[in-house]
């Protein structure tokens, strides 16, 4: 088990540099450096500039150096914790991103929850109960579960929200807690807001995992074994449990891997419409204001996330099924 | 006993074979139309989506008003239902109500009554805002319209233009963006999947970890960051390749791990040695032989991804990332429905949703109608 976990944790470091690679060239895309727009900033709010002074930050910056010196500048930095600074909020990146990182990584977390918790039951019973009412109401959910998109639901349930309770946003909070600091009540009324998000967010997770579980399942049924369970005597819910259903679970698990960054893609869209104080607002107002460290940041941070998640969900297959531990 | 022998139980007994036997010479396009006409619901949405596509490259025609065609009186206006019932009488002609608009000087709010005194019928054919279809044909006539008054049947928007006029003309930018770009995305990924698949050995390794590495990071935040990078002097249309090409820079990766799967086990098919030992090129060997035995493979892929394409926009869009303002398209759209406020006052704002919910959902059928058609001689 040790040499396999090991051997993923060498072959993400690679795809690491490459992410950052990739977020450095978002940094630097725009025309002309941070520093001419910094510049740009102050002349526009009528403020002087001092060239002597804009100099001594280019210098400290490294602008004038090539893009690997500055990429090796700008990534010895990240690995120390230091993402740069957004000049909107005139705040280390790192600060910033910290404060709302808890709420993205909760929404994402509970999702994926919902995600299993939801779609695992009823994709058994889709597929123990084939061409059912039951079944063909699931099978239509999960249809119309992978075609609507996220922040289209959210605004659906924002609208449905609005018009039962009269709140235009959401939260994550009832009012009395949002200052309030931590106890048990304050986080039995977050888990009580954040089940909608969460479920937003995991709507197109959930319908294409019910097919998943559902086309796994019926495939296993139709074999053999099932049969010979069957002939034995034991009872169906017993035969379901004991053997079919371990087989097909595997590759559900499996599906993390691209359940992950369809929740991070849903979580941003759904926060944005929600309202909610995760990194979503945060990393849209950096793009239209062109914040570059701070947007490049979030794409980076974004990504590591979610290769960690992925090297997690590895692990737990590999501990889950032998046979995996032994091909890698 | 020979076929000319034409006694009663062998005239029944001829049918049969005669059906059997226009299986075996039926090509095999013909065995795939068969399949994919027997899946309804499949048959059902394309047709759905060929009307899309016919309202959207017609848009001009179709659409009863200019895309920028306002009316200041009627901002936010609820929409126009078609009747056929007047008094209890049926009418071959619909008509719409007029509305009447009525403002609040107290609260500042302007209330909408369908005055049912006004009816304004619904015709055919009629002069309306002049256009020129494709800049080219120069015409007024509209599929439909009214001669006098309005007719808003999806309602109207926050400066009083028609919605499904909207609509009609931003699905040329939402349905096209989809086929656009898998036309991008499938250069490539036929292009690497096939290097992939054909050579084997360290390019498949390498091109197999790039797609492992596209398909691992969460594609929104990179097509978002990416989208700024645009340059902000371009025209409409350049931020449209731009962003085409941005989705499909991304989205080329399921169709290139179909094909690489392909040429994988084709490579040890008995005709692509044959092909070899006849002495035909590598590039002939691919595009001859190959990659005309799994076309129907890459069709059913491709429709799979365009749904991805057409969501990527919206959503782009809809951020104020993609397309911006004056261009019309479904996320632009919908944009005008991200305030609580206006939306909870005129829902009719989320229509747009529904019609990327409806070409979405069409796709999807479609594309599993072809993926079981694609191997007809799975299960016949």
């Amino acid at each position: 088990m040790l040499p396999f976990i090991l051997r993923r944790i060498l072959f993400m470091i690679p795809t690491l540099a490459v992410i950052s690679v990739i977020s450095f060239a978002i940094i630097e895309a725009p025309p002309g450096d941070y520093l001419d727009a910094y510049v740009d900033r102050l002349t526009s709010q009528m403020q002087s500039v001092d060239p002597s002074e804009v100099e001594a930050l280019r210098a400290r910056y490294g602008l004038g150096q090539s893009w690997s010196v500055r990429y090796w500048r700008w990534f010895s930095g990240v690995l120390q914790g230091d993402l740069g600074r957004s000049m909107e909020w005139n705040q280390p990146v790192a600060k910033l991103i910290g404060a709302r990182l808890p709420w993205t990584l909760a929404i994402s977390v509970t999702s994926l929850l919902l995600v299993y918790v939801i779609s695992i039951p009823i994709g058994i019973y889709s597929a123990s109960n084939q061409y059912s009412p039951g079944d063909y109401v699931a099978t239509l959910i999960g249809f119309l579960g992978l075609a609507t998109p996220n922040f289209l639901l959210a605004l659906i349930f924002l609208w449905l929200y609005f018009l039962w309770t009269g709140n235009v946003a959401v939260g994550l909070f009832s009012d009395e807690y949002i200052i309030a600091p931590w106890s048990v009540a304050k986080l039995v009324d977050l888990l009580s807001h954040i089940w909608l998000p969460a479920l937003i967010v995991g709507t197109s997770g959930t319908a294409g995992l019910i097919r998943v579980m559902r086309a796994n399942l019926l495939d296993e049924l139709q074999k053999p074994y099932v049969m010979v369970a069957r002939a034995k005597g034991l009872k169906e819910g017993r035969v379901l449990v004991k053997y079919p259903l371990r087989i097909a679970m595997n590759p559900v698990a499996s599906t993390i891997g691209w359940t992950l960054p369809a929740l991070v893609n849903g979580e941003l869209l759904t926060s944005m419409v929600l309202g909610l104080p995760t990194l979503a607002p945060l990393f849209v107002g950096a793009l239209l204001s062109q914040d570059m460290f701070l947007a490049g940041s979030v794409v980076f941070i974004l990504s590591a996330l979610t290769l960690i998640g992925t090297l997690i969900s590895d692990i737990i297959l590999a501990w889950l099924d032998p046979r995996i531990r032994e091909a890698i | 006993m020979t076929l000319l022998d034409a006694s009663p139980e062998n005239s029944t007994l001829e049918t049969v074979p005669v059906k059997e036997e226009k299986l075996l010479v039926a090509s095999q396009w013909q065995l795939i139309r068969w399949k994919f006409v027997r899946h309804r619901v499949a048959v059902l949405s394309l047709i759905v989506l060929i009307l899309f596509y016919l309202a959207a490259i017609f848009a001009e025609f179709v659409a009863p008003y200019a895309p920028g065609h306002y009316d200041a009186d009627l901002t936010l206006a609820p929409p126009q239902a078609p009747h056929f019932f007047d008094n209890g009488q049926f009418n071959w002609r619909p008509f719409v109500y007029g509305v009447t608009s009525e403002y609040d000087i107290n609260t500042f709010k302007t209330t909408y009554t369908i005055d049912e005194s006004l009816k304004y019928p619904i015709h055919f054919f009629v002069h309306g805002d002049p256009y020129k279809l494709w800049g080219i044909f120069e015409s007024d006539r509209h599929l439909y319209g009214v001669e006098e008054g309005t007719v808003f049947l999806f309602g109207a928007d926050n400066q009083g233009r028609d919605v499904l006029s909207r609509v009609i003309h931003g699905g040329r930018i939402s349905l096209s963006i989809g086929l656009v770009g898998i036309a991008i995305s499938s250069l490539i990924g036929i292009l690497i999947g096939g290097l992939s698949g054909y050579y084997g050995g360290v390019t498949d390794v390498i091109i197999q970890r790039i797609i492992e590495f596209l398909r691992s990071i969460p594609t929104l935040p990179l097509w978002m960051a990416l989208s700024v990078a645009l340059p902000p002097t371009w025209s409409v249309v350049q931020v449209y390749f731009g962003i085409v090409v941005i989705l499909s820079l991304v989205g080329w990766t399921g169709l290139a791990r179909v094909v690489r799967g392909k040429f994988m086990s084709l490579r040890e098919e008995d005709f692509v040695m044959a092909a070899q030992l006849n002495g035909s090129t590598e590039i002939r060997t691919i595009f001859k032989h190959m990659l005309p035995s799994f076309y129907s493979h890459v069709i059913a892929s491709l429709t799979l991804s365009v749904p991805g394409m057409i969501l990527g926009e919206t959503a782009l869009s809809f951020l104020g990332l993609g397309l911006q303002a004056p261009a019309v398209s479904w996320g632009v759209l919908l944009r005008d429905a991200q305030f609580i406020r206006v939306l909870a006052s005129s829902p009719w704002l989320l229509l747009p949703g529904a019609l990327v919910v409806v070409a979405i959902l069409c796709f999807n059928f479609v594309g599993d109608g072809l993926r079981d058609a694609a191997d007809p001689y799975a299960s016949i």
